[in-house]
């Protein structure tokens, strides 16, 4: 018994207790990599994709198309932040903690890369090659970022980055279900998988 | 002999403090000032603080967490369970057995309490 009334505490007392505050961060961290990535928003964002996809091939100029899938990506992000924030309230833990903070700076320069590349193809008249590069710098992103998080994260980020592959060789007409596939069936598919699995 | 007896009164009441934490149960603290003792032991303080950043962990993704083996983590977390700390629930996926923990509401004061008790320690020795 250790009460904190008495005057003074053995040193070694206070360098247990900075120990176990750190063994309590570094575990809660760890555990944290289970629920970095929320599942339900992955879901949510997968069937805005299929919509966007929906919408997108009824464009009649790259223009139109390719304003189509920027709405479509900042519509994805506020719901990954709103849904991340969320899952982080809910399990009384910090939104960039450890693992979350790994997350979204893995995920962002490739990320960043996309959307320079994404206007300079587009400058370049290239917009048939825009789908395969954002599938496969998605992918990239989503594979380093899981290597933080559970081992489902990474295989959903080489799926991307296999159907990114493919449609660097498919006609562009193709393109646009393989934007579905990836954006829309593999969130779908591996949100569900995560929401399920790993505390929603 | 009077200052012999106050030696042998302040003696007496450590030991006996010290009989409270070692307590048989090694369970909740009798006041706010002592160390929860079920806690306080590494593997149930790693289980509980595991819990406490999810909201169900099964027992093969807790014992990754806190690095340990199935027996230890077996018995650990039988403890936190008969403290009320944590619950376990017991399902099949499939054929397979699936072992599911949660913290509970006393699990999650408890941890609360400790931080406290921890930072109140490091605070103290900082002042001195």
């Amino acid at each position: 018994m250790t009460p904190l009334s008495q005057p003074t505490e053995p040193p070694a007392l206070h360098d247990r207790a900075i120990d176990n505050l750190r063994y309590i961060r570094e575990t809660m961290e760890r555990a944290s990599a289970f629920t970095a990535v929320p599942g339900w928003g992955q879901v949510v964002i997968g069937i805005t994709a299929i919509a966007a996809t929906v919408v997108a091939s009824r464009q009649a100029t790259p223009r139109a198309w390719l304003g189509v899938w920027m709405a479509e990506a900042i519509i994805s992000l506020l719901i990954a932040g709103w849904s991340m924030d969320r899952k982080a309230r809910s399990l009384r833990v910090p939104l960039f903690s450890g693992p979350g903070r790994k997350v979204a700076f893995s995920l962002s320069p490739p990320m960043i890369v996309g959307a320079l590349l994404t206007v300079a193809l587009f400058r370049a008249g290239l917009t048939g090659v825009i789908p395969a590069m954002w599938l496969l710098l998605y992918g990239t992103g989503v594979v380093t970022g899981g290597m933080f998080s559970v081992g489902v994260v990474p295989i959903m980020g080489l799926c991307f980055m296999l159907l990114g592959a493919i449609g660097l060789f498919v006609p562009a007409s193709v393109e646009n279900w393989l934007m579905a596939a990836g954006f829309g069936g593999l969130h779908i598919v591996f949100g569900s998988i995560i929401a399920r699995k790993y505390g929603g | 002999m009077a200052k012999h007896g106050a030696l042998r009164r302040e003696i007496g009441k450590a030991q006996t403090e010290k009989q409270k934490l070692r307590g048989v149960h090694g369970g909740a603290p009798h006041s706010a000032h002592e160390i929860d003792r079920m806690i306080h032991e590494r593997l149930r303080l790693g289980i509980i603080s595991a819990l406490a950043a999810n909201e169900r962990l099964t027992f093969n993704e807790l014992k990754h967490t806190v690095k340990t083996t199935d027996g230890n983590l077996s018995v650990h977390a039988r403890k936190l369970e008969d403290a009320g700390y944590i619950n376990c629930s017991k399902s099949f996926e499939g054929r397979t057995p699936k072992t599911e923990y949660s913290l509970t509401a006393a699990g999650r004061r408890a941890l609360e309490r400790y931080l406290d008790h921890m930072e109140a320690l490091i605070g103290r020795m900082r002042k001195t």
